[in-house]
């Protein structure tokens, strides 16, 4: 456990070394979304608590954490999934693009077009390859068979699916592998052209080979878009995010650049999750 | 011992035995009305013997051979019958003798001791007649107008062709009076209909009257050119007729207008009895029924039970899917919701005649007679929807079905997984667009499964359907080539109904018989056929949306 955690830190050390601009100096034009003392009760159990943190724009950020720590709770309030939950209350604000986005009338359907979200289970619809992707434009309306070819081609071949399936665009997704599956729904996300990708754990139910492919498309999306990451897996967080929060039992305890996370952590409680004397 | 209890093989022995135990009765059964129902329409060989019971005049048998029983000596004797002392059992025969309007009596029971020997005649013959059932005799000659044609042996041969021409005759007949002359009577009501329309909304101008009469005096020309064409045929057909020769010697007269066919089974081959059979057997499925039912075919009640559970399916399945998708999707939950599906559940344990009288007083006598006020008021007193039909006896049904649609498509919708839904959610779908694009074809399958247990049930059931709109016998068809085509305010026959009435509701019980398990058999028939059809659409759906869906 102790060789495997200095592998991460070396690796992440050689991976970041280029990237110089430090989470607290951030410009403001560059923040994609803020979260001001953000509170989630399910019931009576408090699930997150008092979370400030702000997301860089354009730029991975991962959040591990023991099981239970609420980091999918988080995630899942950027896209407000959690209004889903019956008994689930939400105090405090999350800003996007300094609006926020738990106002009384805003377009919940509108907030989710510009915040994507992939889960852990790849989940394509009972449809074929080619409706999948282009399920988010036909929800807009747009029925030009044009244009819903070119996204669709565009999508596959950003999360490069292309190639695999461009003779079977007709068939159900259903026959796809597991990872095909999970990349193709990142295309579905992508092909609606959000500013938020939210990953929830998207390589836990995939084999390392199609994990990398995902990890190699997390890094090339973050191009154009924000993305955040939910990950059990420490290495993934070292090798894909440019910035990490460690969140236990509810509480956001440190959100840095992945490099000073994974290197000289600030937190002692950090340190013992990160070198495996968490628990 | 203990160890074969621990092992759990007992419990495997205990499971296996019940399932054997249910196949068993299951193909049991369906082997019974195989058997008897297939069996119905062999050309049986036909005997002639004497029976001579000590004590009574001789009685001459000419007949087939319907059924064997062993009796008892005991028994016969304390019937009176002259049994000796040391016999210890009996045999005695059914015997099918026809002739019901020459003797009054077509069946009898026989004890075998007191029948003579038994030949086998070769020119006995059967003839299946229109009316009083089959008649046994031996042909004697063949008359035209009175007077004899041939007696010879080329007397059968002869019948036969003028058999076939009478029978063209006769469907010539039939397609005049059921055809052309239905349409004209369904027009000259429907000017009625219109006169009176007119009378009540006070538009009677002169104009209108006199173009009602034109129509009138239309129909009324054309139906005197058709009544002329029938009496002609009536006359036509009327030429022709066999004597026949009974088993006491006597003669008997019937006119070749009212025998619908005839064999003589002792000469026929294997294969020709096997081409009779079909060709029975084929004359049963689509024929219409004659003589209360107990002879000829059963197409009405087919052709009622098909439609009236169609009309029902096309009633349930909107209206359990939709109700089972509020139920499901929208409606909170929480104590109103717990009842309301407890009623629903309980619903399908309602006992089916209570339905019955529901579907009459609520449908029929109260939604119906509304209707006719309002649609039909030209009509009344007679009413057209307020009277039990098709229409009361489809939703009649589908109310009785409801519940199992319900709970089958709500069944589906629960096991769609819930990261289906949150992933079209997160694409930026409202609910309802999740609803129909994503939940409901994936629950397709589901709804089809309910469909499937409602058409079992429905096509199943009689007692509900004797109150609101089945019927012994139907004059028309639901569906015909008069507008507006479907009918549904018209009475059906249907085959469980019919199973009752022929079975137990005949005066010639012996007769009809066979006839009701083959028409069992036609039920059983039907009901898989319409469940095979549904499962296979179903089949195709899960094909197409497989994977996680079930």
């Amino acid at each position: 456990m102790r060789e495997s955690q200095s592998t991460v830190t070396s690796m992440a050390a050689s991976l970041f070394a280029e990237n110089t601009r430090s989470v607290r100096a951030i410009s403001d034009e560059d923040i994609a979304i803020t979260v001001e003392d953000l509170n989630l009760f399910y019931g009576d159990t408090q699930a997150l608590k008092s979370i400030n943190m702000t997301i860089p724009a354009g730029r991975v950020t991962a959040f591990i954490g023991p099981s239970g720590c609420g980091k999918s709770t988080l995630l899942r309030c950027f896209n407000r999934m959690n209004d889903l939950v019956d008994a689930c209350r939400i105090t405090g604000r999350i800003n996007l693009h300094g609006e926020d986005i738990y106002a009384r009338g805003t377009d919940v359907a509108e907030l989710r077009r510009r915040i994507g979200m992939v889960f852990q289970k790849p989940n394509p619809f009972p449809k074929t390859v080619y409706e999948n992707v282009a399920y988010g434009l036909r929800l807009q309306g747009v029925s030009d068979r044009r244009v819903l070819d070119e996204v669709v081609e565009r999508s596959l071949k950003s999360v490069a699916l292309w190639n695999e399936v461009k003779d079977r665009l007709n068939s159900n997704a259903f026959g796809l592998s597991g990872g095909q599956q999970q990349r193709l729904v990142i295309a579905r996300a992508i092909a609606i052209e959000p500013e938020v990708i939210l990953l929830d754990e998207p390589t836990s139910a995939l084999d390392p080979i199609s994990t990398a492919k995902i990890e190699e498309l997390v890094s090339e999306l973050k191009e154009k878009y924000t993305i955040m990451i939910v990950t059990h897996n420490m290495q993934q967080a070292a090798r894909v995010s440019d910035y990490t929060a460690y969140m236990y039992l509810g509480k956001l305890i440190e959100f840095d650049d992945t490099i000073n996370v994974f290197t000289n952590p600030s937190e002692k409680a950090t340190e013992d999750y990160i070198t495996g004397r968490h628990g | 011992m203990k160890a074969w209890w621990k092992s759990g093989a007992p419990w495997i022995w205990l499971n296996g035995g019940a399932v054997t135990i249910s196949m068993i009765m299951v193909f049991g059964l369906i082997l019974l009305i195989l058997v008897r129902g297939f069996g119905a329409f062999w050309p049986h060989a036909v005997f002639q013997t004497t029976y001579v019971q000590p004590g009574t005049d001789p009685v001459p048998i000419l007949g087939e051979l319907r059924r064997s029983q062993v009796f008892t000596a005991e028994a016969m004797r304390d019937a009176g019958l002259p049994i000796p002392q040391e016999q210890a059992l009996v045999t005695r025969h059914l015997i099918k003798m026809g002739n019901r309007d020459v003797t009054g009596r077509d069946f009898g029971f026989f004890v075998a001791d007191f029948l003579d020997e038994w030949v086998y005649p070769e020119e006995a013959a059967v003839l299946e007649r229109r009316e009083w059932g089959d008649f046994y005799g031996t042909p004697v000659r063949l008359l035209e107008r009175g007077n004899p044609v041939v007696t010879d042996k080329a007397l059968w041969p002869e019948f036969k062709v003028r058999l076939k021409r009478s029978n063209q005759l006769y469907d010539e007949i039939r397609s005049i009076e059921r055809g052309a002359i239905g349409r004209i009577n369904f027009a000259i009501e429907r000017v009625r209909l219109d006169r009176r329309r007119a009378v009540l909304r006070d538009t009677l101008t002169p104009e209108v009257e006199a173009e009602l009469a034109q129509r009138r005096a239309r129909l009324d020309a054309d139906y005197a050119v058709l009544e002329a064409r029938l009496n002609e045929l009536y006359a036509d057909a009327g030429r022709d007729s066999i004597v026949m020769q009974v088993a006491d010697g006597s003669e008997v007269t019937i006119r070749l207008a009212d025998i619908v066919k005839a064999w003589q089974p002792n000469t026929m081959s294997v294969f020709s009895k096997l081409g009779f059979y079909l060709g029975d057997i084929k004359d049963f499925i689509f024929g219409y029924p004659r003589e209360a039912n107990t002879e000829g075919g059963i197409f009405p009640a087919i052709f009622g039970t098909v439609v009236m559970v169609l009309v029902m399916s096309i009633i349930v399945t909107p209206f359990g899917i939709l109700a089972a998708i509020y139920l499901r999707e929208y409606a909170k939950q929480g104590p109103l919701l717990k009842t309301v599906r407890i009623s629903v559940y309980n619903l399908a344990g309602v006992p089916s005649i209570v339905f019955g009288v529901f579907g009459l007083g609520f449908f029929v006598y109260f939604v119906g007679s509304s209707i006719d006020q309002v649609f039909y008021p030209e009509a009344l007193p007679a009413p057209t929807f307020g009277t039990p039909g098709l229409f009361w006896a489809s939703l009649t049904l589908a109310l009785l079905t409801l519940p199992v649609v319900i709970v089958s498509t709500e069944e589906g919708l629960a096991r769609i997984p819930s990261t289906i839904r949150e992933g079209s959610l997160a694409l930026g779908a409202t609910k309802g667009e999740t609803l129909w694009k994503v939940v409901v074809p994936l629950a397709t399958p589901a709804m089809m499964t309910g469909l499937i247990l409602a058409i079992a049930r429905a096509a199943g059931e009689v007692a509900p359907l004797m109150l609101v709109g089945v019927v012994k016998l139907a004059p028309t068809l639901p569906i015909d080539g008069n507008f507006p085509f479907i009918h549904l305010e018209r009475k059906i026959m249907h085959l469980g109904f019919h199973i009752y009435d022929v079975g137990f509701q005949s005066p010639h019980a012996e007769a009809a018989e066979q006839l009701v398990y083959a028409t069992a058999l036609v039920l059983v028939v039907l009901i898989v056929a319409l469940n095979l059809s549904a499962i296979t659409i179903r089949n195709h759906l899960r094909e197409k949306y497989r994977a996680e869906s079930d």
